[in-house]
């Protein structure tokens, strides 16, 4: 039987507020995700080890201080490097639509503003996941 | 019938006496007395203006004064000053954004030249948490959220040509380095030729908050608890009219807890402060007066009215009973409040200037000192300025166009608040008592207890939103399709962060070296020692250590918080 998809949460920059990352942490966790959240205070490079070594399907960054273009550029180009470019990678901040855009374009799976619903998040990361017919057949 | 009439008598003597001991504080000043329509509203309201025949009824004086008061005495109820707004209007925060120490001390310039008293200081992350602009992880961070400050140099630039002694209040968010940031003022201020003693500063220098709700630590929670205290200490002794700590719930009511939970928790932690501050030997009447009780204010408005009334009286009993304080002013609670930030919405931003409305209003009816408001745009990015004007119209107007100044405590006997008021302090002591079942709250912090109590409350209030039982209009009541724009950042200062590494860098090759290393080294001695740190730091500040460098030398003793998920 296949594993429950797991997902890191994250916490990049200097940036203390991690309400939004816990909640989507807990509601992953309720909607039967394996969730593991890395804490405050993470660079690119912590949480592509933390992605290595959990052996994460998807990771989840977290970005309210304005850093985001620098963030996930960086770990998009390390995920890459290190051979796992199949991971998903979203969002969670005040991000402007211009960024937005441009990190969908660049790469990231979809980045939630405030207000976003947690079942919208759920079913999102949970279609994204889910094992298509050519894949599922390989397992 | 002559107990009845007895008990009138008591309280009307009581009455006079406050009004004659008063008197001249009670004189309105500014406010217009008058209503609209020309009636004249006195400065205060109580059971001897209800429209009863003879008598009050039995027992309702004593009630009176034994759980509401006069404003101004205890247990402080309805005000800590006697003619509360008829004195002096609340103090209204404004906004205080990043910038470079230069355009900061513009800034102040222009505000202090166009009639403000006061001014805040806020700092940009890397600051917060102790590291130098040059930091790897200070990258892309530096000057963001606020002020870079890596040396005494930048502090005297932000401080140049300000006359601190015509300054009613200085306001910083330093905590986890509150006595370097305390350092670093009293240092500014000297090289521009002022005495510490002739301005005041208040400090955030909440530490033990930020473990569960802010996230700026640098130390383990029972070290940084101390090293606030170095700060409480220190201004006891050195500085008495400094304000050095206040006790914060408005962060871990942000961080989506309860109006309960947010005054428990935040006296929890308070109280963890004094019981330090005691145990140096500092009695409570050195500085419980100095402390403020930092709170928001949110959208439910007779519950944040009642809490406000419910944390002074719950204060004044802690402080007059438990502590054993004689001098009542230490016994008198103040109150800065902020809007609450998570009580907007990205969603028609401008619904956000009703909401702060209602806060502010509950805020000036529960009688804070000080008060601040969000600007509308807040969820959506940096707020603009035409935002931030709105915000402090939205105070003036309440100010001085609503009426609410003219008497002390309005709300004061109504029976709805008067109930809600005592219900709400039985459940902010209830939950006090299952915080030191913990054992206190800085053990409560340690464990995680107090971390997975907010998160809970938070995901439950998520979920109620999303289910629709809590409304939030333009979200999930009312909504229409029109989805929130997110207007584009402004590019960062890329000059402001290389013009600070350029500045940090002339400083380190100019200062004598040798004096650094000397103080540094005395730094390391007093925090090994268990000493109070600030007179060490206070010295290698002198010597233009910088931010950064102090730290370590602490950090190499203290170790660093490592967080627990």
């Amino acid at each position: 039987m296949a594993r429950p998809n797991r997902v890191v949460i994250a916490k990049a920059g200097l940036d203390g507020h991690d309400r939004g990352a816990r909640i989507v942490a807990r509601a992953l966790r309720d909607a039967g995700f394996e969730v593991i959240y890395t804490g405050l205070f993470q660079t690119p490079e912590m949480i592509v080890k933390v992605a290595l070594e959990e052996d994460a399907d998807a990771i989840g960054l977290s970005i309210l201080s304005g850093a985001h273009m620098h963030l996930f550029r960086r770990l998009l180009e390390l995920l890459r490097a290190e051979g796992l470019g199949h991971v998903v990678v979203f969002g969670g901040g005040i991000i402007p639509d211009v960024d937005r855009e441009a990190l969908v374009a660049e790469g990231v799976g979809e980045i939630f503003t405030p207000g976003a619903s947690l079942d919208v998040i759920t079913s999102w990361l949970r279609a994204r996941l889910e094992p298509t017919d050519a894949t599922a057949a390989q397992r | 019938m002559s107990s009845t009439s007895g008990s009138r008598r008591r309280f009307a003597e009581s009455l006079r006496a406050w009004q004659e001991q008063n008197a001249a504080r009670l004189v309105p000043g500014q406010v217009d007395t008058r209503t609209a329509s020309g009636l004249e509203i006195a400065p205060l309201y109580t059971p001897a203006d209800l429209p009863l025949d003879s008598a009050l009824p039995d027992g309702l004086g004593d009630w009176y004064r034994e759980r509401l008061g006069f404003p101004g005495e205890a247990p402080f109820t309805r005000g800590p000053q006697p003619g509360m707004y008829r004195e002096r209007p609340w103090v209204m925060g404004m906004y205080s954004g990043r910038a470079s120490p230069a355009e900061t001390n513009r800034r102040i310039r222009s505000l202090l030249e166009r009639g403000q008293k006061g001014f805040s200081v806020a700092l940009d992350l890397p600051t917060q948490v102790g590291l130098d602009s040059d930091h790897p992880l200070a990258l892309g961070e530096v000057g963001r959220v606020g002020v870079p400050i890596d040396t005494l140099r930048d502090m005297q630039d932000l401080l140049a040509g300000i006359p601190l002694d015509q300054v009613r209040q200085i306001r910083t968010t330093a905590n986890a380095i509150g006595p370097i940031a305390l350092a670093l003022f009293v240092a500014g201020a000297e090289s521009q030729g002022h005495s510490a003693k002739s301005f005041k500063v208040m400090f955030q220098n909440d530490v033990l908050k930020e473990y569960v709700a802010r996230g700026t630590w640098i130390f383990p929670p029972a070290r940084g608890l101390r090293f606030s205290v170095d700060v409480v200490e220190y201004c006891a002794q050195e500085l008495p009219n400094w304000e050095p700590i206040e006790f914060c719930g408005y962060h871990i009511r942000d961080s989506g807890s309860t109006a309960v939970q947010e005054v428990a928790l935040a006296l929890s932690n308070g109280i963890a402060y004094i019981d330090e501050a005691l145990s140096r030997g500092l009695s409570i009447d050195q500085f419980a007066h100095s402390i403020f009780l930092f709170l928001a204010a949110d959208l439910d408005l007779f519950e944040e009215v009642a809490k406000f009334r419910a944390a002074r009286r719950i204060w004044c009993r802690l402080i007059g009973e438990h502590y054993g304080a004689k001098h009542a002013e230490s016994c008198a609670l103040n109150i800065f409040c902020y809007t609450l930030g998570s009580a907007l919405t990205a969603q028609e931003p401008l619904n956000n200037v009703a909401r702060v409305a209602y806060e502010a209003l509950a805020a000036a009816l529960g009688g804070v000192q000080t008060l601040a408001t969000s600007s509308y745009d807040e969820a959506l990015g940096l707020p603009s300025d035409e935002a931030v004007r709105t915000s402090l119209r939205t105070q003036q107007i309440l100010a001085f166009e609503t009426g609410v100044t003219r008497t002390a405590d309005p709300l004061g006997g109504a029976f709805y608040v008067e109930y809600l008021t005592d219900r709400i302090e039985e459940s902010i002591l209830a939950y006090m008592k299952r915080v030191e079942e913990q054992g206190g709250g800085l053990a409560a912090i340690e464990s995680g207890w107090v971390r997975r109590e907010i998160e809970e409350e938070a995901y439950r209030k998520q979920r109620r939103i999303e289910e629709g039982q809590q409304a939030v209009v333009g979200v999930n009541r009312f909504a229409e399709s029109g989805e929130a724009r997110y207007a584009a950042m402004p590019a960062v200062g890329a000059d402001t962060e290389a013009e600070q590494l350029e500045r940090l860098a002339r400083v380190r090759a100019e200062r004598d070296a040798a004096r650094v290393v000397g103080t540094l080294a005395e730094v390391r001695r007093a925090a090994s020692e268990g000493r109070n740190t600030v007179p060490s730091i206070l010295d290698a500040i002198r010597a233009y250590a910088s931010v950064g460098e102090i730290t370590n030398e602490l950090a190499s003793v203290w170790g660093r918080h490592q967080q627990r998920i």
